[in-house]
């Protein structure tokens, strides 16, 4: 039997000393048997299959079970106010399926009847307003766009050093999304902005009660109040009925559940812009409203979870985005940084949305010291984590766009380290 | 097509070109989707309050009543003295702390202002029972809490009044975002491609460190 084979394969592989790598070796006599996948009828060829209605919300193969959100559990003190990791490792493209999207709560996933959801305009306006999610969906002007999302604490744990050996764990609080909704300035043009109205405060329904202030420049801009992802209804987690959508900006300013929106004369230097979401520099001071994502690359396969398995040809893929614009152009170096290639882009380069990129490689087993790095159409370079640190010490926990590095050992296991 | 069928598609076409007209000769066109916030409406959500005291409500609280309702519903995760249950927040401490290895950010020793522990405390606490605290409580645990952090004496009382004039000692250590005069050097003409840097050391390992979930039963090649 083949199966039996296969074993004796493995085990003649683990006796030579080459289980870790089962790497491209030339094709033994012996093993030339015709493959049992092959030659024997299958359950699924001989059997009907589950009828259609077997799943009215269809999930994934029961193969890909793996293949979910995870958290870190010594980050937090409970899961209500906690977060966990998209599985970047598994994905490809650039949109983020709707189940995958990492999550990150105050208090816990507000569970909202969207009946009984109000979404309210206060303050410097000419009309206070309330309107229901109807009315929000009646709005003429209804748009779609793909954003990238994510939190200002990406990567946060690798200030000091390597520490996290998984993309998901390292850059897992980003997702990419199409959004529709209505423009935030469709709603605050119907209410009629005061002359004085310079700043508005984005609330959310949840036990949180989650505010951001955000200038009404930005608001007029380009600010979405979404209700639906890749096209359906927005996830529970993901502020089920009504999200406010701020482009290119830390996904804490994202009010999920959204309920209020405030216009007023001044920001109102909440507990999400003073004690969270401020960056604290070496020497003691702290930059407040960095609210623009730096260009950000990770390159998502080969890593510590998605190892190399063949020798010969491999696809080396990754992931960039920019909160100032799109991605220009991604290069991707294999010897830790002293030569660099340019990765082809695939798939749509949209503005603050994902981008993915390829570099085909031949891999004969040698170690590789893996980087990439994101130019965006601002001109902005990703920097070194060095080049970070220099600036802004090791305290910041916000916005580590630095350079990441995996090593890939000659046996394919791949590392999460940090070179000079 | 009967005659009274054309006329009326002829008086249908013209009725649809003036609404569009008028449409698109109005600079701004209301809607009318949505209604008028009630008064109590907009007072039942908008709470929030600003460092220069808008949006703060009637009533005054003192440290003591501030001790009693902090000792019942707070000091569970965040600790008898604020200092932080397990992995719970601390709230208290840390003066002099921000330059060193293990900053603690407290409202002592970081925040900005003392509106943003009023504002908090009164939407999002305690845990688990948020928005249950009324004006008075939320006055009397500010009050403690700036206590627990030596700002304020054992007999002081906070009340919409006296707040404006509670300073909090690290607001002038806020500036606003200067990324893009700081970090200038991150725009960069042509990064450079080939011959670098001649020599390249692994400086750190995340498996020395192993703190990745699972890891121990992780992904092996096989
Ligand atoms: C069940 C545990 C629990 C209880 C009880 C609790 N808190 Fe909290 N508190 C938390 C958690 C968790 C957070 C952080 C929430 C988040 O991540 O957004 C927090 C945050 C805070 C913060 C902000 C800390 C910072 O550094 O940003 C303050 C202030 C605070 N709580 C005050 C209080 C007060 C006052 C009470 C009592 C009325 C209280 N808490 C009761 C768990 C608790």
């Amino acid at each position: 039997m083949s199966e039996n084979t296969a074993l004796d394969r493995r085990r003649f592989l683990r006796a030579a000393g080459l289980a870790g790598a089962g790497l491209a070796l030339p094709a033994l006599a012996q093993e030339r048997k015709p493959e049992s996948v092959i030659t024997e009828v299958q359950d699924w060829a001989r059997n009907l299959g589950d009828g259609v209605q077997a799943h009215p919300y269809g999930m994934p193969s029961e193969y890909e079970k793996h293949v979910v959100r995870r958290d870190v559990e010594w980050l937090t003190a409970g899961r209500e106010s906690s977060v966990n990791f998209t599985p970047l490792h598994e994905l490809d493209g650039i949109i983020t399926p709707n189940g995958l999207c990492f999550e990150r709560h105050h208090s816990g996933i507000a569970n909202i009847d969207p009946a009984k959801h109000r979404l309210m305009l206060n303050g410097l306006l000419d009309r206070q307003l309330v309107f229901t999610v109807d009315d929000i969906k009646r709005f003429p002007g209804r748009i779609n766009k793909a954003y990238f999302l994510e939190c200002a604490a990406n990567s946060g744990m690798e200030w000091r050093g390597a520490q996290l050996n998984g993309c998901q764990f390292t850059h897992g609080m980003v997702h990419n999304v199409w959004y529709t909704g209505i423009p935030l300035k469709t709603l605050l043009d119907e209410a009629g902005i005061k002359t004085n109205g310079k700043w508005i405060l984005a609330e959310g329904a949840d036990a949180a009660g989650m505010t951001r202030s955000i200038p009404i420049e930005k608001a007029l801009k380009d600010c979405m109040v979404a209700w639906a992802m890749n096209g359906e209804a927005l996830r529970p987690e993901q502020g089920y009925p009504l999200r406010l959508v701020v482009p290119g900006w830390e996904g804490n300013m994202w009010v999920k559940w959204l309920r209020r929106i405030e216009v007023g004369d001044q920001p109102w230097h909440h507990r999400e812009e003073t004690s969270k979401y401020t960056d604290l520099l070496a020497d003691g001071r702290a930059r407040r409203f960095t609210w623009i994502m730096d260009a950000k690359s990770i390159v998502t396969n080969p890593s510590p979870q998605a190892p190399l398995k063949h020798k010969g040809p491999n696809v080396l893929t990754g992931i960039a985005w920019s909160g100032r614009g799109s991605v220009a152009r991604v290069d991707v170096t294999t010897d830790g940084g002293k030569n660099w290639k340019g990765a082809r882009l695939d798939g749509p380069v949209m503005p603050l949305s994902l981008a993915r990129f390829y570099v085909d490689i031949d891999w004969n087993g040698q170690e590789m010291l893996i980087q990439s790095r994101v130019m965006d159409s601002s001109g902005y370079v990703q920097p070194t984590k060095d080049e970070l640190r220099k600036v802004r010490g090791v305290n910041s926990i916000y916005h580590n766009n630095g350079i990441h590095t995996w090593l890939v050992r000659a046996n394919g296991e791949t590392e999460n380290v940090e070179i000079s | 097509m009967s005659k009274s069928a054309k006329s009326l598609a002829l008086s249908v076409l013209l009725i649809t070109a003036i609404a569009a007209g008028t449409a698109f000769g109005q600079v701004r066109k209301k809607t009318g989707l949505g209604r008028e916030a009630l008064t109590e409406e907009i007072a039942a959500w908008d709470h929030d309050v600003r460092p220069d005291g808008v949006g703060l409500p009637q009533g005054k609280g003192s440290v003591k009543e501030g001790e009693v309702i902090y000792q019942e519903q707070c000091a569970v995760c965040h600790g008898e003295f604020g200092e932080g249950k397990d992995r719970w927040p601390v709230l208290a401490g840390g003066q002099g702390s921000l330059k060193s290895e293990g900053p603690e950010k407290t409202i002592g020793s970081f925040w900005p202002f003392a509106s943003t522990t009023f504002d908090y405390i009164r939407r999002a606490m305690p845990f688990g029972n948020a928005q249950s605290l009324t004006p008075d409580q939320a006055y009397a645990l500010t009050a403690y809490l700036l206590q627990l952090n030596d700002l304020v004496k054992e007999d002081f009382v906070l009340s919409r009044e006296n707040f404006a004039a509670v300073k909090l000692p690290n607001e002038a250590n806020f500036f606003d975002d200067d990324r893009e005069t700081s970090e200038k050097h991150f725009w960069k003409k042509n990064p450079c491609m080939s011959n670098c840097k001649s020599e390249v050391k692994i400086t750190g390992h995340a498996r020395m460190i192993d703190v990745t979930p699972g890891s121990k039963d992780g992904p092996k090649v096989d």
